[in-house]
């Protein structure tokens, strides 16, 4: 009898909180989104037009971050890989100095960390001359366009695509990759049909952890950005926090996360759960 | 000559994943090195992005503007309130999702994951949908405490999880043979054991808050945290003390981390009881996924 409700004691606490603040949030939120009304005055109506609204006033920017976020995965990806091999087979007992420099950018706020990037990229940075004497800053800038917001984005989320992969890569039984060489397998064959596959749940891991957070974030679009690279995260800050109009912003918050409900949903359909839920949880 | 040189280039082809990984890492460490020079800059307007000068002056002056002072105190009560709140019940969720098999397990691990899937600016938005409607909280500590402890408990349960995972019953097992209650076991063997990870998790929430921006900014009223701090200051001009404060913050965490990872191999200590056990390869903190 103890060990039936035993569990259900230990989850409680926790259960109750994430019910209560963030479930029930999310009810609030769809709530919100079919008022209508002006500021002070909202009413519950059924107002579905606020999604058609917000969705024809905004599809600029719901596209721009999809695709500044896809980049920025894609980029992170590239990256992280090499890295996360290097420190999983190559690195010997240089492992945890590398594995701490992974982490070390989380010690440091993520506002200060975008505002060095600002610094970096600024016109009369030395990186800034690089990029330009090789033809990747037309007139010289960097700063405030696309190309910044999506290095922003790449960097930021960098440690989120190392750390799974890495792990995924630590856990592979070397024997596996002794036998595809014991079988004449080339280095690159022993790559591709071994530990490529081997380390796919990390990297499924890596870019949902990557694109999630990139797709709804509006910090590098605000420093590293100019208007024209606005992403969707910046216009539901500035109608919540700006203009109050609460319910727009509700509704361009739903359609953000019922979109990468989908795209997750999606791309875990072809990918596998496991990544996502934990081993056991499947 | 030509052979050297192909010497050098087969040298640079059996190398190059390493020579990239390494690239990547001065890659992730360049903005903390610019953080720490800029901390040493004494720029002439309000902006400091241009080198100007080195000084010691804001180093020495750390502490000196009150309302940063304010915010940082701000930031660490939440971030100490928030870890330990979240710590206790993301705890006790691992210890019931890892033990017990019970009906509703597969949503209680939905429910956990899901927060770590929504983006944060929606999770923001939908507290302060939340607190607006139904008035009983106003905005500002509590409310900011209360979105802390929501986005920190996931990840919690996630590392503490995979401590547990990994966890030698049968130590609980020759506790129990030995004599020792239930409540014994756990204070004197199952808890010395997970505490790395739970130690880990505690850090990991701990920096996750002291961190946080965007759900702070939807729901902080008019309190001040240090991230928001740092956001108001951003159209002004941000004084260099901030780099000097987040220079501070990130040796604190260093040694924190360095502490952890002792702890940790002394837990293994510990557990290698038995000769055959491998030692597990400490992973960081700040390793959600890892599992």
């Amino acid at each position: 009898m103890r060990r039936r409700v035993a569990p259900y004691f230990l989850l409680g606490p926790g259960a109750a909180w994430l019910l209560l603040f963030f479930v029930v949030p999310l009810y609030y939120l769809f709530e919100l989104s079919l008022n209508s009304g002006v500021f002070g005055s909202y009413e519950f109506n059924w107002h579905w037009e606020n999604y058609s609204d917000a969705l024809s006033l905004y599809d600029t920017q719901f596209e721009r971050s999809f695709i500044y976020a896809g980049l920025a995965t894609l980029f992170a990806l590239l990256l992280a890989y090499p890295l996360a091999y290097t420190i999983a087979f190559k690195a010997g007992r240089w492992r945890n100095v590398l594995l701490f420099a992974v982490v070390a950018p989380f010690f440091t706020t993520y506002l200060i960390r975008t505002l060095a990037w600002e610094t970096i990229l600024s016109d009369q940075s030395p990186v800034v001359k690089v990029l330009d004497a090789i033809g990747l800053a037309p007139e010289g800038h960097v700063l405030a366009t696309g190309g910044a917001v999506i290095a922003g984005l790449t960097y930021n989320f960098l440690p989120f695509m190392v750390l799974p992969i890495y792990a995924s890569l630590e856990r592979i039984d070397g024997r596996l990759i002794e036998a595809g060489k014991d079988l004449y397998a080339s280095a690159s064959q022993t790559f591709f049909r071994v530990t490529l596959p081997l380390s796919a749940p990390g990297v499924v891991a890596g870019t949902l952890l990557t694109f999630i957070p990139a797709s709804g974030d509006y910090v590098n679009a605000q420093f590293l950005g100019s208007a024209s690279n606005q992403m969707i995260g910046n216009v539901i800050q500035s109608l919540y926090l700006k203009q109050s109009d609460y319910p727009a912003a509700a509704a361009l918050s739903f359609v953000l996360m019922a979109a990468i409900l989908i795209l997750v949903l999606i791309y875990i359909r072809f990918a596998g759960s496991e990544a996502l839920m934990g081993e056991e949880a499947v | 000559m030509g052979e050297r040189g192909g010497g050098a280039w087969r040298w640079l082809r059996e190398h190059a994943v390493q020579i990239v990984g390494v690239l990547v890492v001065l890659y992730m460490l360049i903005p903390i090195a610019v953080i720490f020079g800029f901390s040493f800059n004494d720029p002439a307007g309000r902006y400091n992005f241009t080198w100007v000068g080195f000084t010691l002056d804001h180093w020495s002056n750390a502490f000196g503007i009150p309302e940063l002072n304010e915010a940082l105190l701000t930031s660490l009560k939440l971030a100490v309130l928030a870890t330990l709140i979240a710590t206790v019940i993301g705890t006790l969720m691992a210890m019931a999702l890892v033990r017990y098999e019970f009906f509703g397990r597969r949503a209680a691990n939905f429910l956990i994951v899901i927060p770590m899937a929504t983006p944060e600016v929606v999770m923001g938005s939908a507290l302060l949908s939340f607190f607006l409607l139904i008035g009983t909280f106003n905005l500002g500590f509590e409310t900011l405490l209360i979105a802390h402890v929501m986005f920190c408990i996931s990840f919690v349960v996630v590392v503490v999880r995979s401590r547990l995972i990994g966890f030698d019953r049968n130590l609980e097992e020759a506790a129990k043979d030995l004599g020792a209650s239930p409540f014994e076991t756990f204070r004197l063997v199952t808890l010395p054991l997970i505490m790395p990870g739970i130690f880990g998790a505690a850090m990991l929430a701990f920096a996750l808050s002291i961190d946080d921006f965007v759900i702070s900014n939807f729901n902080s009223g008019t309190t001040v945290t240090f991230p928001l701090y740092i956001f108001g200051a951003a159209q002004r001009g941000i004084p260099v003390e901030v780099n000097v404060i987040a220079m501070i913050l990130f040796f604190f965490t260093c040694a924190a981390m360095g502490f952890a990872t002792w702890q940790q191999r002394r837990a293994e200590k510990m557990a290698s009881v038995r000769p055959e056990q491998e030692s597990t390869i400490a992973v960081p903190a700040g390793a959600p996924a890892a599992t």
